[in-house]
């Protein structure tokens, strides 16, 4: 078993001069990188990394955007053996104190000894720090010294990361929000690597195949599928930016068409998104015969938005073969299952009321409303898939429970987080929180144990959003909600957040509606889609006394929404 | 500069883009750099002044350097028109 500065090092010997990745930037010509530029511009990296005393083993977090320095930076620390993690970056909406915050708490638990920045943020990530506190460098990105030819790549060999053994860990990835940058996921050289030679057999990749992806890189769609295993498998990629994409999505078609991309990884608003903000007269000459999946990743997959994408982009060549799903979890590093590579994904319609009452996926009754699930496809070799009682037991097929999931390509563990950890596995099985139930040897998720909001395949975790919205003045304390809604329009989950008020006034209920948004896009970077202000006594409390997201939100459905249950 | 510009601009991003019609919108607000306007939505509204005044704002225009409010934007649709 190798290890991953390994795999690098034997294609920057074997295939020098191949283009790894084709790197966008919208107006700019796309730049190439060669498997010896990824070489040189690690080693620069790997260099710093040495002179600031970081130690293989060490953890070091990337504040860096999509660009160069990201890709450099991330492989420089996989050289010199240490642990990176991306962190997504400031985004002008979010509070520059609340980013630090976020910050802060990452470091509390990862406990980084070095941040990777650019010389313009280095102020800001300081900012975060505490006196005595783990980080003991923050080193600032230098644009002079991309693109060496030779660099210092013969002495390469000797870097920490060739003596890093498989079962080390590589790399750490989180998720998003207060929450989630507390919990890494810590995976190893081996599971990575396996985990490279199963999924690519799932979808039969092979030399021909060339990546297209917008996803961002702290995402583990976006690292995994759209960063990782294309350059550890050889599989050219064009990556753009996910801000060019987000207000240009038509750039990923034209990226497909220039390329003759074969393979691109999408979630669900994406597919929606791609319908309904692209004009024909930003496709012309664009040609999508050469995509032969688009694989459908990280929330809930809708059989309506394949539709619309096959639909609207048919007449640009777009096959209906094409359209593909995917379950997947950073805890497994990705993929679980994957359908839609050797024939079209399996769907099947279910009574959406019997789903929902009676835990049971079975044809609709008569009178009885059909929902048109689609399968996340067979789970891919050497993972096992059970579906699990509330009690822990293993269900038959087509009834609903938690996805449990066992593989070779499992997270080490959540690092620093033993109590997370031991927590997460029973017998073995990872608990995914999801809910969902086999048949046919088909995987279907139905929906979610855990509050856990997933939109636009970002994780979100209401907690969060209801910590903010409650320093909201007027608010009564502690009297919020905040939960998802699907959105058939967008095809995603819209926040909905709702909190009582003792004032009757309509003005200024709209003023508290207005800064209870606010406060949650500015301290959160999610965009709430509906602000209800309702008088006192308005939510339900469980049993236990807490506001329950499950009650309200169906309170809310009956009360504002009319439609749907 | 047209007078109907900014009421015609806030209305659309009131009922469609935030879904709260009764929210009164101030000239001089930042949109964007107040999260107010997310990426996701900056097409739509891209679509909308390209359909109701023929303006074209290029993707890479998009961002809260080329325009924060409605008087900016507003600014540039006159501008362009002319």
């Amino acid at each position: 078993m190798s290890t991953l500065p390994q795999v690098l090092w034997d294609a920057g010997q074997q295939v020098p001069e191949q283009v790894a990745i084709y790197l966008q930037h919208a107006h700019q010509p796309d730049l190439s990188i060669r498997y010896r530029d990824l070489l040189t511009g690690g080693v620069k990296y790997a260099r710093l990394l040495e002179q600031h005393g970081i130690l293989p083993g060490d953890v070091v977090i990337l504040i860096l955007q999509h660009g160069i320095d990201l890709v450099y930076g991330f492989w420089g620390a996989i050289l010199h053996g240490a642990i990176p993690s991306i962190m997504p970056f400031l985004t002008e909406k979010l509070l520059p104190e609340k980013y630090r915050a976020d910050l802060a708490s990452l470091i509390a638990v990862t406990k980084p000894v070095a941040l990777i920045t650019y010389p313009d943020f280095v102020e800001e990530a300081k900012a975060a720090l505490t006196q005595g506190g783990p980080v003991r460098a923050v080193i600032s990105t230098d644009p002079g010294t991309h693109h060496d030819e030779r660099g210092d790549v013969d002495v390469l060999t000797t870097m920490g990361g060739f003596r890093r053994q498989p079962e080390d860990v590589v790399l750490l990835q989180h998720s998003s929000g207060t929450t989630g940058l507390q919990k890494g996921v810590a995976l190893s050289h081996q599971a990575v690597l396996r985990h490279m030679t199963t999924y690519s057999e799932a979808i039969r990749l092979s030399t021909q195949d060339v990546i297209v992806s917008w996803l961002p890189l702290y995402h583990d769609m976006g690292l995994i599928a759209g960063f990782l295993m294309p350059i550890l498998t050889r599989t050219p990629l064009v990556l753009m930016s996910p801000f060019d994409w987000v207000r240009a999505p038509y750039r990923l078609l034209q990226a497909v068409s220039r390329y003759h991309g074969t393979l691109t990884w999408l979630p669900n608003f994406a597919y929606n998104f791609c319908v309904s903000k692209i004009r024909d007269r930003d496709l012309e000459g664009v040609d999508l015969s050469s995509w032969r999946s688009v694989i459908n990743c990280s929330e809930p997959m809708r059989w309506e938005s394949h539709a619309r994408f096959y639909e609207r982009f048919a007449p640009f060549g777009l096959r209906e073969s094409a359209l593909a799903t995917c379950y997947a979890m950073a805890e497994n590093t990705f993929a679980v299952s994957q359908g839609g590579i050797d024939g079209e994904v399996v769907w099947m319609d279910v009574d959406r009321d019997i789903l929902q009452l009676n835990g049971i996926a079975q044809p609709p009754s008569e009178g009885g409303v059909a929902v048109r699930m689609l399968s996340a496809g067979k789970p891919i070799r050497g993972v096992d898939v059970r579906v699990l009682s509330s009690e822990g037991t293993p269900l038959g097929d087509y009834i609903v429970g938690e996805l449990a999931v066992k593989s070779d390509t499992m997270l080490t563990g959540y690092y620093n987080r033993p109590d997370l950890t031991e927590k997460a596995f029973v017998d073995g099985y990872y608990l995914t929180g999801d809910l969902g139930f086999t048949g046919g040897g088909e995987v279907y998720v139905s929906g979610r144990k855990k509050d856990l909001m997933i939109v636009g395949g970002r994780n979100i975790y209401p907690q969060d959003l209801e910590e903010l919205a409650g320093t909201v003045p007027g608010v009564h304390p502690g009297r919020m909600v905040v939960f998802g809604v699907f959105d058939e329009i967008t095809g995603t989950e819209e926040v909905v957040a709702i909190v009582e008020a003792d004032t009757e006034s309509q003005e200024e209920r709209e003023q508290i509606a207005a800064q209870v948004r606010e406060k949650v896009t500015r301290g959160s970077a999610v965009v709430l889609r509906r602000v209800q202000v309702v008088d006192a006594h308005w939510l339900i409390k469980t049993s236990s006394g807490k506001i329950s997201r499950f009650a309200n939100r169906q309170k809310y459905l009956q009360q504002f929404c009319q439609q749907n249950g | 500069m047209h007078p109907e510009i900014i009421p015609t601009i806030s209305k659309f991003i009131v009922s469609t883009i935030l879904e709260q019609p009764s929210r009164n919108l101030k000239p001089g607000e930042p949109l964007i750099t107040s999260g107010l306007i997310d990426s996701m939505s900056l097409v739509d509204l891209a679509l909308f002044v390209e359909d109701t005044f023929g303006v074209h704002l290029d993707d890479t225009e998009l961002t809260s350097d080329t325009f924060d409010t409605l008087e900016q934007l507003a600014e540039i649709i006159a501008k362009r028109q002319q």
